[in-house]
């Protein structure tokens, strides 16, 4: 099962990392998306994975078997997807009133005027 | 006394709340932000005054037992980074009476800067490594806004390069934190101190200590991770910036320094070489960038970056003196630089334009404006008497103690780089003639005028003074390095026992 989950977040992770260096914003915060939910499985799986296994200690004080599930990966994990939750609402409101001001989604023509430097995205447009 | 640790936290999520409760009540919010920080500010004095006579306070929110629940402690360090955040909001929120406009009141500027104070003493007070992740996020997104809030083209660009390379921060140190846990099944930064002493430190334990390193230097703008804030700084009001570049890039080293001395010293002390390599680039390549610029809020941007270097340098040395000076330079950095931020914002008001070519001749007309740039200027740049001095003579002092010539010789020359461009900065704003074709110069009315002066008077102040008579605040900056340098009063005041 581990195993099997470190490959699923080398594959978020380098997909996420493929989607940011695009050039396209949209893309670039589906990265970001795709890099949070990375971080998320990494910290349930190097939580240690156990199955049927009740993260308290019964009534009667004696413990059934070992090891016991661990609560609190999980409790990171859904503080960290409300988290994410919020921030990619705010990016995804941010990325459309860029869209809106500027009238591209592509990074390279978001070169302020007053740098003083040409605007070297436009001609190379795809 | 030990409710005295949530007040910090309190006040500002109080004034906040009230603020969006009153969301149409712009006199209220001003009101209220004003009293806030002001009380904040007398909290810290309190707090600091605490912990010098009874030694690191902790409290454990909700009475649970240190290593399960979350443990809020502040000790010196964190007790003056609490007063200068409090100094802080009080001057920028005077400034901003006359500095933001209507439509940014209108869309919750009094209560962001409240949420955006309530993250940054989050992050000061807080013991447990993923609470810090929280109160990071929680300034984040306070930051996110107030950066965008205008809606202005140059505003939108600048916020997505900031939002992006904060959010791979944020994606690094989550997954740092994670594995950690996995490794030592605890995150209060005590406990995870004591864990990580007892373990031998190979395999994945310096990986989380760079995954760590990295999205803390992301946050504070080390080399090479600093060109989103020059990027990005520029774009919002000057208030905004000024903030900024005083509390969130500064909570970055704060944490930095926190979580290598307490949590990795060993790895701080194999890294030497990295770390103080980062330190000395980052210095360089601010004032190397800040010479290029030929507007004036990316040069004091660059200038940002520039400072921050010497900060790291204190904990790359790891010697007391180091830390001090590094503490101490923290310091005087945020008001020295606000006063030069907060100076430049009255310059672009009356003159509205921040171009350096653009500018000139406002000598004859403001001479005490002048001297209100002049100061601060020559303080960043470490010219006795002024407060600066002090910071970089402690630095350079625990430089060649430390035997590391190189990086002394770089602090230095940049201090050279940082006068040049300074004064030159100076002098196009102040000293040659105006352009011809410069626009007319706007007047300010007097009491908005006051409302801007005196914040950026009162900081060159505290430059000045703390230039004057350092031995206060140094004998406390030296505690506050002991305390860090010497972790077991911390693991004490919080779990209780010594290791």
């Amino acid at each position: 099962m581990e195993s099997m989950l470190a490959v699923v977040i080398g594959g978020l992770y380098a997909a996420g990392m493929y989607l940011m260096v695009r050039r396209s914003i949209v893309k670039m915060i589906f990265g970001l998306a795709l890099l949070g939910n990375a971080a998320n499985l990494l910290i349930f799986t190097v939580g240690r994975l156990t199955r049927g296994r009740p993260p308290h200690v019964p009534a009667d004080g004696v413990l059934s078997a070992l090891p016991v599930a661990d609560p609190v990966p999980q409790a990171l994990i859904l503080t960290a997807i409300v988290i994410g939750f919020g921030v990619q609402a705010f990016a995804l409101v941010l990325i459309k009133r860029v869209y809106q001001t500027v009238g591209s989604d592509d990074q390279d023509v978001m070169v302020t005027e007053n740098q003083g430097q040409e605007k070297l995205g436009q001609e190379e447009e795809r | 006394m030990k409710n005295l640790l949530f007040l910090p936290l309190i006040i500002p999520l109080a004034t906040a709340v009230l603020g969006l409760l009153a969301w149409n009540q712009r006199k209220f919010q001003r009101i209220a932000g004003i009293c806030s920080t002001a009380l904040l500010s007398v909290t810290a004095v309190l707090l600091l005054l605490e912990v010098q006579q009874h030694g690191i306070l902790s409290a454990q929110a909700g009475n649970w037992p240190a290593p399960f629940g979350i443990t809020l402690v502040a000790d010196t360090f964190s007790a003056l980074m609490l007063l200068a955040t409090g100094l802080m909001g009080l001057c920028v929120t005077v400034y901003s009476l006359a500095d933001a406009d209507s439509d940014q009141e209108a869309r919750g500027y009094h209560p962001l800067l409240q949420v955006l104070l309530l993250g940054i003493c989050g992050s000061f007070l807080t013991g447990d490594l993923f609470n810090l992740y929280v109160w990071f996020e929680v300034m984040l997104i306070a930051s996110f806004v107030l950066l965008a809030l205008g809606g202005k083209r140059e505003q939108m660009e600048g916020a997505i390069k900031y939002v992006a390379l904060n959010l791979i921060a944020s994606a690094l140190l989550l997954a740092g934190i994670g594995l950690l846990y996995g490794v030592t099944g605890t995150l209060n930064m005590a406990h995870l101190a004591i864990r990580l002493q007892e373990m031998p430190h190979t395999g994945t334990i310096p990986v989380i200590a760079v995954l760590l390193f990295c999205a803390f230097s992301i946050k504070a703008a080390v080399f090479p991770f600093y060109f989103w804030l020059p990027a990005s700084y520029h774009t919002p009001p000057i208030a905004v910036i000024t903030i900024f570049s005083a509390l969130l890039s500064k909570v970055g080293i704060y944490v930095l320094i926190r979580v290598f001395t307490l949590i990795f010293p060993q790895e701080t002390i194999t890294g030497q070489p990295l770390i103080l390599g980062a330190a000395g680039l980052t210095m360089l390549f601010g004032a190397l960038g800040a010479i290029a610029q030929p507007e004036l809020r990316r040069l004091l941007s660059f200038c940002v970056v520039s400072q921050i270097g010497y900060l790291l340098m204190g904990l790359g040395l790891m010697t007391p003196l180091a830390l001090a000076g590094s503490i101490f330079f923290m310091l005087h950095i945020m008001a020295a630089k606000s006063a030069l931020f907060l100076t430049s914002g009255v310059v672009a008001r009356m003159s509205g334009t921040t171009m350096l070519k653009e500018l000139g001749g406002l000598y004859k007309r403001y001479p005490l404006l002048a001297v209100l740039f002049l100061v601060p200027a020559l303080s960043v740049a470490g010219i006795p008497p002024l407060s600066g001095f002090w910071g970089k003579l402690a630095l350079v002092q625990a430089g060649l103690q430390s035997e590391q010539y190189l990086l002394v010789a770089m602090a230095l020359g940049v201090s050279v780089l940082t006068l040049y461009y300074l004064v030159t900065a100076w002098i196009a704003l102040f000293w040659k003639n105006q352009p011809a074709d410069a626009e007319k110069l706007h007047h300010l009315p007097a009491v908005r005028r006051g409302q801007m002066i005196v914040p950026a008077l009162l900081l060159a102040l505290v430059s000045l003074v703390a230039g004057l008579l350092p031995e206060p605040l140094f004998r406390l900056c030296h505690i506050a390095s002991e305390q860090l340098l010497n972790n077991d009063a911390y693991i004490k005041a919080v779990l209780g026992v010594t290791q």
